[in-house]
């Protein structure tokens, strides 16, 4: 098929030109994504856009937000962050400063659900948390906290299912269609351009959250990403993933054990 | 009713996608007992579904069908024996590898899962050599896809439209894909069972 050709050329021409690396990515997810692409940015073909994308590096900016932003939904997967609230946050106490990597954190909504839950527990003031992408653009809207105000509705009913005694709305002020996050919650949070098909590891942590991320990658940047985060964690700690990922698949696998395999938490050996 | 080529078709073909939509649940139970313990190809099936709580498609099927019935992970080899269903709240996508890869990308015709997405990237990796059947439903879920499929060679089955709980989804999927076979839910499980039994 002459579109596979042209993705290959596409993806190696924006590392040679922008060193963002998609060459790994998952290939059904990227064919989709610059299908949607190349009609937004009224593009004829794959070929016409790269020749686009070579030479303008705002067309580039642009194409970054369709291969990039996953939306996500705050406190997606409730279970999850009842585990964490209940299982690992114990564990979590016992250190006298936390840190905690949010790995391809996009829009923030995975790091507001960590930062508000370890408020709750108590924990945030003594806990600094990395919040890493690759996408300038995505992380400038994490570091706003500004979310449309439709979208709170479902915030709201999985951050009770998360099993939280307060209300949502503690934490936000709506004005103007948008709800506006409290800005202490993001007191200790560092954002930071980070790639993990690129980067090496910047830090020792107690926890690392990945979720649906992985999905994107082939099984041979899930092994790199993986080996960062595997890297990254002092022994007992914890990595968090998707609730359709796992380490079954991956080089790694020996290096964490089940914490609470249904929910997809796993804590290096 | 089967013509000779449709039936070589069906029995060259290496997957079966499913997707349903509006009165799923009855016509799978019509139609997935009828796939063998053993069976030949792998049976992908994408029902719409409410995105804040686990599928229990998986738990509902089990005890009514031979085949393993189950939800893919990340990478999972797409092998046969196994009926698959989409999880809830992700897009199921194959890869060319003839692996399962997801995504959380916005939803395609107001679904996550959608049809269209799994059926598109079904087409890239089997090309002629797949199979699929649009169910009874209330939207244009899965008509892009079946198009496509057909396009590139595959063979595509609807629910008789009059037979359907939920006739839009068979009537667009008509209208867009020019199926080679319209058929009722008993004569489509008889062409689930002719494309998966195993080789004698």
């Amino acid at each position: 098929m002459p579109e596979d050709i042209e993705i290959r050329l596409l993806l190696d021409a924006i590392y040679l030109r922008y060193h963002y690396d998609f060459r790994s990515y998952s290939a059904a997810s990227i064919k989709r994504r610059l299908a949607a692409a190349k009609t937004q940015l009224n593009a004829e073909t794959l070929s016409a856009l790269q020749e686009r994308v070579l030479r303008e590096p705002q067309v580039f900016t642009r194409l970054l937000q369709f291969l990039t932003v996953g939306v996500s939904d705050m406190f997606r997967d409730p279970s999850f962050f009842r585990v964490l609230r209940e299982k690992v946050v114990p564990e979590l106490r016992t250190y006298p400063s936390i840190r905690i990597w949010i790995a391809g954190c996009s829009t923030g909504e995975e790091l507001y659900s960590f930062a508000i839950l370890l408020r709750e527990e108590g924990l945030l003031d003594r806990t600094t948390l990395y919040a890493t992408d690759i996408n300038p653009e995505a992380l400038r809207k994490a570091e706003q906290g500004l979310y449309p105000i439709d979208r709170l509705q479902a915030f709201t009913e999985n951050h009770q299912l998360s099993g939280s005694k307060c209300s949502l709305s503690e934490y936000y002020t709506a004005a103007y269609g948008s709800a506006a996050f409290d800005r202490t919650l993001r007191k200790n949070v560092v954002f930071s351009d980070h790639s993990l098909a690129t980067d090496s590891v910047f830090a020792e942590v107690q926890l690392v959250s990945c979720r649906n991320v992985l999905i994107y990658f082939d099984r041979s940047l899930q092994d790199r990403a993986l080996g960062l985060m595997k890297d990254s964690l002092c022994r007992r700690g914890f990595l968090g993933l998707g609730s359709k990922e796992s380490l079954m698949f991956s080089a790694h696998v020996g290096s964490f054990r089940d914490f609470v395999a249904s929910e997809r938490w796993f804590q290096r050996c | 009713m089967l013509s000779r080529d449709l039936e070589q078709q069906l029995l060259a073909s290496e997957a079966l996608v499913i997707g349903a939509s509006a009165g799923a649940i009855e016509a799978l139970n019509r139609l997935l007992p009828a796939v063998p313990e053993a069976a030949r190809i792998p049976v992908v099936v994408v029902v719409h579904l409410p995105p804040n709580r686990p599928s229990l498609l998986p738990e509902v099927f089990a005890s009514r069908c031979a085949a393993l019935v189950r939800e893919p992970e990340d990478k999972q080899p797409i092998t046969p024996g196994s009926i698959w269903f989409a999880p809830s709240n992700y897009h199921l996508l194959l890869e060319a590898d003839r692996s399962f890869a997801f995504s959380t990308d916005l939803p395609v015709n107001f679904s996550r899962p959608s049809i269209d997405v799994l059926f598109e990237s079904a087409a890239d990796v089997f090309a002629d050599r797949l199979c699929c059947i649009v169910l009874t439903g209330a939207n244009d879920d899965g008509a892009r896809g079946a198009s496509m499929i057909r396009e590139r060679g595959g063979l595509v089955i609807v629910q008789n439209p009059d037979s359907a709980e939920a006739k839009e989804m068979p009537n667009s999927a008509i209208a867009r894909a020019n199926p080679q076979i319209v058929a009722t839910l008993p004569e489509i499980a008889d062409l689930i069972r002719l494309a998966t039994r195993a080789a004698p």
